[in-house]
């Protein structure tokens, strides 16, 4: 069964090196179709994929057939093949493989495809069958070659069934005739699809055709991209510099590019500078002159709605570019020379109205400011208007100002609020569908019991007076609390935390989804949970008055705090007493008639949290301040009525001071049995240039803000005061919260053990312990706790440092996306919150940029941005912008960061499909620019009675 | 393992293998009229020429000779050309001397030693190409150089190795494969007793696993035992041929 033949391949490694390797060719590889007698299908599979009446309507090819298509057709028009209706492919393993080099993303959805049962598809390794492999042939190039591979398994596939056609899928006319002319049935996917019987919407899926590109005439707007291997050459030889591009949020024709082994990103201006490349590509990029390097313009970009000329703004964007900028402010600054390879992703948005009602060409514009406007073709332009859409974007040739892209499927109307969260989970790739049956089974069975047997390897602790304290409302309770007299005369304080690596066993589908959710997404209205309802709100959440497993970390304390040997950790059962909420928990701390067990030890924890904390900040931690808000929804029409910035209490603080204590310990005791594979959590300390704003805006003040270590930075912030703004102090920690870094999971054996520092907290180690309901990390370290304690065994995965880095990578990468989209929630709720309202409000300057004012309102802790546009068009702006002083002047008034306002707030409807919370300015009065004072008749007070129903 | 996959989700390895399955094994016997015994193997790109000498007495000083047993006496070099970068030197690097000191390991437990005392038998092995499972590909053409010099063990010693990829056992690993930085397992068994005469393990593999690799190995070595015993088996049929014909 085994046939050798030896191929020879070349390759450089450095210097020209002959690698000789093994390919054997086998006869034993099935053709994966039903109606096949000729194959020996392997009997553990059911049945073989490919179905006997593939139900492929094309008036093309009448036969019943299979669709075997070529690499490009599967890289460029994945979304068609995606489309359920199409089924009964061929997947060659030739394609696959250059897929899979090609584009990463293309080639896990094509995996996808391949695992569900439905699609029919089929990987036929038609490299390693004897009658399908070819060898290359001198002078062929690879693309040739492989095209001929996989014409010749069209040929054998077309020998071997004899009751159903097969169809090759291509796009190159050469292939094509080639095909055609050996008796193969080939057509290109255009026409394909357009032969369908049922191809509607299909049509509108199809990819950009490039060579349909004659939108702009022939006038080449973008320089060429380099060749790849010019772009190699470069990069060797210092001249260029390779790196991702991160697109300003704020205008899509500025971004960043990080370069590896330059500390600071180069900045790139400008539609010819960035020369098509779009957020995340990678690129190569070149050093502009010093004489030309600029700075971010700090405007944001306006909406140009009424510019339909494009090369009119395209004038007016050169002349920004060479506006002079002061030196010092010059940041360093390059080009985009090459692609080295496209991040192109799906993006939600809107369609932009067309000005012709039957025009098939439009613009959509993306969610986010970051992405340029795409240019798509769909034939219901006028169903999709009002609608949120998703577009992918084909191809941005070099005469088209636009990418070119295709319609993939609507998601709703602008506006509700279904489609409003469901555009915002996508915009931030969360996991959102329901469990799979598959993660259901993986559940305990109800009603679930303790049996004897966990109750011999666990600890009792049902007797201790534990209680949580938690938000209003918290349905996942994944700590408790308890704190009690010793005999000896100290403290035992205990942190119980909910065993859900009881529920989840490692290699389960529940842990593998899991572990891909990552963590538990909370929206303004909803949860997007990480684990099924029922361990998440019951078997795990630590409930009052049942009993429930627990993970326990118990230590010994005096009075003062002082930590008496040896923390002891243990899975544990316990029965809490009391769910208390923050506001509970706090009035029976403070009311002096209450006596009882569970009163003495809130009192007693919260004793000793005051120590710990104020410990904490001696050491240097940082207390950083970002305004939370809460909404009042009303129950019938879900619709918020009220706002509220998150109140903090002390009992918050007591809580947290304990979860950090656990943290800590938790930390240092995995690292102490697993020094190479422990999940830990680092902060890193920012470099000192990210602190210029902070030292920028404190100086407008006269203040000084050492920046030296985390220790100088926290006193000096407690020690800004400024007279007569109460906000002040607040506002600061804002701004030092924009200096930091993202603190991020990574994997102990991947880093030396002097990064492992979290700057925040001024903690050596830190890790998450304390929140495994709705964090993915807390369960590994679980896992490995348990491990270290003789609880649990350990598995493979679990001691792999690359496997956990990996594991981590995606809980970094789910963690930042959670957070924005809970952002995004909240900016959502704002809007409906605002639609009824115009209101007015006290705010204060944050930013001062080139147009506009940033406000911070703190009572909805919202930030909003106050242009400064002149009131009509083509009048000279009132204000003046001061680069040095960072102040805008308008007459007598000037405006400085941390300046005192009143702006009104209200939606913006002038643009239908897109409404925005807008500011306008009260006070202080710029004749001809501000407005008066919103009446007192509208709803400006929130009514507070709806509430209390 | 950046890059290759070594399996693929049809079940495939890079070389077209399944996980199960052995390089092709192509072997002689008797290559050299010079030395007592020789053999040549040829497990897909890899190729080992082996020679014995032996029993013989002992060179180099009598002070080396045991009373009681044979002194097995192991060389492997790996000639200059046999890697994808030219060797520096053939033999005493590091590397080889410690397969050196594994091959005698391996034949002082295989051979019946106590037969010859006060005498020595060298065996000499040389790696012409190298491409994964070098030791394995030595342990079995020492062996069969062995049963040419008609030397008595106590069992054909076969060796195999396996890796763990993607939760599959791979059995004789390619050098793309060795490479990639995953486990490596090594053993040499006595096929017919089951017995482990040799077993070494580089990188880390969680225990639970252990056992599946192991086995995956155990059973190349089968694989590997029933090639040689056919080898043997022709070559004695076709020697006893020829001494046939020229007795008639």
């Amino acid at each position: 069964m085994l046939t050798s033949k030896v191929f020879i391949k070349k390759t450089k490694r450095g210097s020209v090196m002959k690698i000789v390797r093994e390919h054997y060719l086998r006869d034993d590889i099935t053709c994966g179709s039903r109606v096949c007698g000729l194959c020996e299908h392997p009997k553990k599979q059911q049945k073989p994929p490919l179905e006997e009446n593939p139900n492929n309507r094309s008036s093309l090819c009448k036969r019943q057939h299979y669709l075997l298509p070529d690499t490009n057709v599967v890289l460029h028009q994945i979304d068609v093949i995606e489309d359920p209706s199409v089924t009964n492919v061929i997947i060659l393993q030739t394609v696959l493989d250059e897929v899979k080099h090609r584009s990463i993303p293309a080639f896990k959805r094509m995996k996808d495809m391949l695992g569900n049962p439905d699609k029919h598809f089929y990987t036929f390794c038609n490299e390693f069958n004897k009658d399908t492999y070819v060898e290359r042939e001198p002078g062929e190039s690879s693309n040739d070659r492989n095209d001929r591979a996989i014409r010749q398994a069209t040929n054998w596939y077309r020998q071997h069934i004899r009751n159903v056609d097969i169809v090759l899928l291509t796009n190159d006319a050469e292939n094509k005739t080639k095909a055609t002319n050996a008796g193969l049935q080939a057509f290109t996917v255009y026409d394909y699809i357009k032969s369908l019987k049922d191809a509607g919407s299909l049509v509108d899926r199809l990819a950009n055709p490039l060579t349909k590109v004659s939108i702009q005439g022939n006038k080449v707007l973008f320089p060429e991209h380099l060749h790849l291997s010019d772009i190699q050459r470069g990069i060797k030889s210092g001249r260029y510099h390779q790196g991702n591009v991160l697109a300003s949020r704020e205008n899509y024709l500025e971004a960043n590019v990080s370069v590896g082994g330059l500390d600071k990103m180069v900045f790139i201006q400008g539609m010819i500078n960035l020369n098509r490349a779009v957020d995340g590509d990678i690129v190569a990029i070149e050093m502009l002159p010093e004489s030309e390097w600029s700075c971010p313009s700090s405007l944001v970009l306006v909406d140009r709605e009424e510019r339909q000329k494009e090369e009119d703004d395209l004038d007016e964007n050169e002349k920004e570019v060479k506006n002079p900028v002061p030196e010092e402010l010059r940041q360093p600054t390059g080009r985009v020379i090459g692609i080295i390879k496209r991040k192109w992703r799906q993006y939600c948005g809107i369609l932009q109205p067309s000005l012709l009602k039957e025009a098939t060409r439009h613009l959509f514009i993306a969610a986010e400011k970051k992405i340029p406007k795409i240019r798509i073709e769909t034939r219901q332009a006028e169903n999709l208007t009002g609608k949120r859409i998703i577009v992918a974007i084909d191809s941005w040739p070099r005469t088209s100002r636009y990418p070119l892209g295709h319609f993939v499927r609507e998601l709703g109307n602008v506006g509700e609020k279904d489609t409003e969260n469901e555009v915002l989970l996508l915009e931030h790739d969360v996991p959102h569908s329901n469990f799979s049956q598959a993660v259901l089974n993986c559940l305990p069975e109800m009603p679930w019991t303790i049996t004897e047997e966990d109750e011999q390897k666990r600890t009792n602790l049902r007797h201790i007076d534990i209680c949580s304290v938690d938000p209003p409302g918290c349905t996942d309770i994944d700590d408790a609390l308890h704190c009690r007299r010793l005999e000896n005369g100290n403290l035992e304080v205990g942190v119980h935390i909910a065993d859900v690596s009881h529920f989840i066993r490692p290699n389960t589908p529940l842990d593998n989804e899991a572990a891909s959710r990552g963590t538990t997404v909370y929206l303004s209205d909803m949860r997007i949970d990480m684990v099924p309802e029922l361990l998440s709100s019951n078997l795990c959440s630590l409930r009052s008055n049942v009993d429930r497993f627990a993970f326990s970390v118990l230590w010994e304390v005096t009075d003062e705090a002082e930590l008496v040997g040896k923390p002891k950790f243990m899975k544990s059962i316990i029965h809490s007493k009391a769910s208390l909420t923050y506001a509970e928990a706090q009035m029976k701390i403070d009311d002096p008639n209450q006596h009882d067990t569970l009163t003495e030890s809130l009192r007693n924890l919260n004793k000793l949290a005051k120590i710990l904390k104020r410990r904490r900040i001696e050491n240097g931690a940082l207390s950083l301040a970002s305004t939370e808000v809460r909404f009042y929804v009303d129950s019938e029409t879900h619709d918020p009525i009220d706002v509220q910035v998150k109140e903090i209490r002390e009992t918050n603080s007591m809580v947290e001071e304990f979860m950090l204590l656990a943290n800590v310990t938790v930390a240092q005791k995995i690292k102490d049995e697993f020094p190479h594979c422990a999940c830990l959590r680092r902060h890193p300390s920012p470099p000192p240039s990210n602190f210029d704003p902070l030292i920028k805006a404190a100086k407008s003040k006269g203040l000084t803000v050492d920046v030296s270590s985390g220790k100088a930075l926290s006193d000096s912030l407690d020690k800004a005061q400024f007279p007569g703004n109460p906000f002040f102090n607040t506002m600061l920690r804002i701004m030092t919260t924009r200096c930091m870094m993202q603190a991020v999971y990574f994997c102990s054996g991947m880093l030396p053990e002097d990064e492992f520092v979290h700057y925040g907290l001024a903690a050596p180690i830190y890790t998450h312990y304390t929140s495994p309901i709705r964090r993915f990390s807390d369960i590994i370290v679980h896992r490995l706790l348990a491990a270290s304690i003789g609880a649990d065994a350990t598995y493979p995965e679990l001691l792999d440092k690359q496997k956990t880095q990996m594991v981590c990578n995606n809980l970094n990468y789910r963690h930042k996306m959670a957070q924005y989209a809970g952002r995004a929630s909240v900016n959502l709720h704002t809007q409906l919150f605002f639609k009824e309202r115009v209101q007015d409000e006290e705010g204060y300057v944050l930013f001062v940029r080139k147009n506009a004012l940033q406000v911070l309102i703190p009572k909805y802790g919202l930030e909003g941005t106050l242009f400064l546009n002149a009131p009509e068009k083509g009048a000279a702006s009132l204000f003046t912008y001061d680069e040095e002083e960072n102040t805008q002047t308008a007459g007598d008034v000037v405006f400085h960061v941390f300046d005192p306002v009143t702006i009104q707030l209200f939606i913006d409807r002038s643009n239908v499909q897109n409404m925005k919370l807008s500011v306008k300015l009260v006070k202080p009065v710029v004749p001809g620019f501000s407005v008066p004072p919103a009446a007192y008749k509208q709803t400006t007070e929130p009514p507070t009675k709806k509430r209390k129903k | 393992m950046a890059g290759v996959e070594l399996l693929s989700d049809q079940g495939f390895r890079i070389d077209g293998r399944r996980p199960h399955e052995l390089r092709k094994i192509e072997c002689r016997l008797g290559v050299f009229r010079q030395a007592d015994g020789s053999a040549y193997i040829e497990q897909g790109n890899t190729k080992v020429l082996a020679a014995v000498y032996g029993p013989h007495e002992v060179r180099g000083g009598r002070g080396k000779a045991l009373h009681d047993k044979v002194v097995v006496n192991c060389q492997y070099s790996m000639a200059t050309f046999s890697t994808g970068e030219r060797k520096r030197r053939p033999r005493g690097d590091r590397k080889s001397q410690e397969m050196t000191m594994h091959l005698q390991q391996t034949f002082d437990a295989t051979i019946l030693t106590t037969l010859y005392p006060r005498s020595q038998i060298d065996i000499f092995v040389e790696v012409l190409q190298a491409d994964g499972g070098n030791y394995c590909a030595s342990v079995n053409a020492a062996t069969l150089a062995l049963i040419d010099a008609g030397i008595p063990l106590k069992d054909y010693v076969c060796a195999s190795s396996a890796g763990f990829v993607r939760d599959t056992a791979l059995v004789d690993m390619n050098h793309l494969e060795e490479s990639s930085g995953g486990t490596e397992l090594i053993i040499a068994t006595l096929p017919k007793s089951q017995q482990i005469v040799f077993l070494e393990m580089n990188s880390r593999l969680h225990e639970d696993n252990l056992s599946a690799v192991m086995d995956r190995a155990v059973a190349g070595c089968t694989d590997v035992y029933n090639v040689l015993d056919t080898a043997v088996r022709d070559h004695v049929g076709e020697t006893a041929a020829a001494i046939g014909g020229d007795a008639a």
